[in-house]
């Protein structure tokens, strides 16, 4: 019994790393397109992206797992054919809203100097925001966007609503099918690591930018 | 024939009329100092002539060649202008140095990515230290911006300037942001370079200062040129009303030459 509740779990647990991991990697580029979307200084690219951005943080990410599972199949009459490709595209789309808002938030507090000091350098546009303002920008989002990955791990819990067997479903049914108590100790130890490891990673990522005093 | 001139200078902010019918010349090697109250449209004027504002109308040359038609020259693209900004530099009151780079390298970036290959590497790096030195900071490379005082900072700012060796190097209020212990030694490094052919743009405050630099003042009031001289008729032999007025009211230019 012990090893077929844990290999149910490391499926769960496989579950919660693969959300975590695709998420953050299609997000965190994507994020950088919207946030260059909602800088735009074509008016409508603008109003559009800061729309989509503000319906995306205003409404539960439960909700959105929800609609696209459900929406495409009852709307288009094309049903989502998997449940993990619904929780992907919904959280992809959902973190890179809020990445969008760390990255412009993290580029407009850039001080104008910075770019005007480039220009009368005579640089180009992009070498001004590759040498001169992208390493201040990473600098300045790095805390706010380790908070939100530390919130991606647990907001992976998420995905059951459609069914999708992640860490802490996988310790219920194993809970309640057997009346076991450990595996919850096992699924909140397996959380506290992830966060931890995560919090060590970004700390250690910080100091590597000290030298800069924005 | 001037070196550089400006010819009608409009500029308006809204409804405010900031710059209104700027037009001088100077000769190669000049050292220009640009008085006036605040407010009066002193640092408009040097961010049109640096390209990072849009004058409304007027013309720039540089040798005799037209630099800039604000009627026209502000839709050419992207590049060309960078180009044309390459004849000037400015030194701004906040430095605004890039806090990742240290002194060294702040000196060597703009070179470095303008002039890339390589085999200049060397000789860029060379140059951006023998400038650092020539600005008394040899012992400070390899300090990061937020190590050095701000009379450092602002050093090292004038080196990044002339590493590019603009035609006409500009100052917007260099010391203003100073204590008044740290002014004396950015004044000193912007008055060593004073040669017959820098010729440069200094708008200050410090009349003492503009009184020993200057070939020329020009004193604006209300965006335009009020008075405009050598320094001695400026200073001392002031015509215009709103000239002795402002001077009066500093009061600090006895003519105690040092
Ligand atoms: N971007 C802007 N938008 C609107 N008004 C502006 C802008 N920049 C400057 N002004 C206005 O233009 C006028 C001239 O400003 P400017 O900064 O050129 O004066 P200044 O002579 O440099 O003053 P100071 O000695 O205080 O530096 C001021 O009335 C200022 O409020
Ligand atoms: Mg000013």
């Amino acid at each position: 019994m012990f090893l077929q509740v844990l290999a149910q779990l490391t499926e769960g647990f496989y579950n919660t790393l693969l959300i975590f991991g695709v998420t953050l990697l299609v997000s965190l580029p994507l994020g950088l397109i919207v946030a260059f979307g909602s800088m735009s200084k074509i008016l409508p690219i603008k109003v559009i992206t800061r729309l989509f951005v503000w319906i995306i943080r205003g409404t539960p990410l439960m909700l959105q797992v929800i609609s696209v599972f459900y929406l495409p199949g009852l709307l288009f009459y094309y049903p989502m054919r998997s449940r993990m490709t619904a929780v992907l595209v919904a959280f992809i789309i959902n973190y890179a809203a809020y990445f969008s808002e760390i990255y412009r938030g993290g580029i407009e507090s850039i001080p104008r100097g910075q770019y005007e000091a480039g220009k009368v350098l005579g640089l180009t546009k992009w070498q001004i925001f590759y040498h001169v303002i992208l390493i201040q920008v990473i600098k300045r989002i790095l805390a706010p966007i380790s908070n939100e990955v530390i919130t991606l791990v647990k907001d992976t819990s998420l995905a059951r609503v459609i069914a999708i067997t992640e860490i802490i479903m996988a310790a219920e049914i194993a809970v309640s099918r057997y009346a076991i108590v450990w595996p919850l100790f096992f699924t909140g130890v397996f959380y506290l690591l992830f966060s931890g490891l995560l919090t060590i990673l970004f700390d250690k990522l910080e100091k590597r930018f000290d030298y800069i005093k924005v | 024939m001037a070196f550089f001139e400006i010819q009608n200078f409009k500029k308006n902010f809204g409804t405010t009329e900031v710059l209104n019918d700027i037009s001088f010349r100077m000769e190669k090697g000049e050292v220009l100092a640009i008085i006036g109250a605040s407010g009066s449209g002193k640092t408009t004027l040097l961010r049109c002539i640096n390209f990072l504002e849009k004058a409304d109308c007027g013309r720039m040359f540089i040798d005799g060649k037209l630099l800039l038609d604000a009627q026209t020259t502000y839709s050419e693209s992207e590049e060309q202008l960078r180009q044309k900004r390459l004849h000037f530099g400015l030194v701004f009151q906040s430095f605004n140095l890039f806090p990742q780079y240290t002194a060294l390298q702040n000196v060597m970036l703009a070179p470095r990515l303008i002039y890339k290959s390589s085999e200049n590497e060397k000789e860029i790096e060379e140059q951006a230290k023998r400038l650092l030195a020539r600005v008394g900071l040899s012992d400070k490379m390899s300090n990061y911006p937020h190590e050095l005082s701000g009379g450092q900072q602002q050093r090292v700012a004038i080196a990044r300037a002339l590493i590019l060796n603009p035609d006409v190097l500009c100052f917007d209020e260099p010391t203003s942001a100073l204590d008044p212990e740290l002014t004396g030694e950015v004044l000193k490094v912007i008055k060593s370079l004073k040669s017959k052919d820098r010729t440069m743009i200094v708008v200050t405050h410090e009349m003492e200062f503009a009184r020993n630099i200057a070939d020329k003042v020009l004193f604006m009031a209300n965006g335009m040129i009020e008075e405009y001289g050598t320094a001695d008729e400026v200073f001392l032999f002031p015509r215009s009303e709103k000239t002795k007025a402002f001077l009066s009211k500093l009061g600090d230019v006895k003519g105690n030459e040092e």
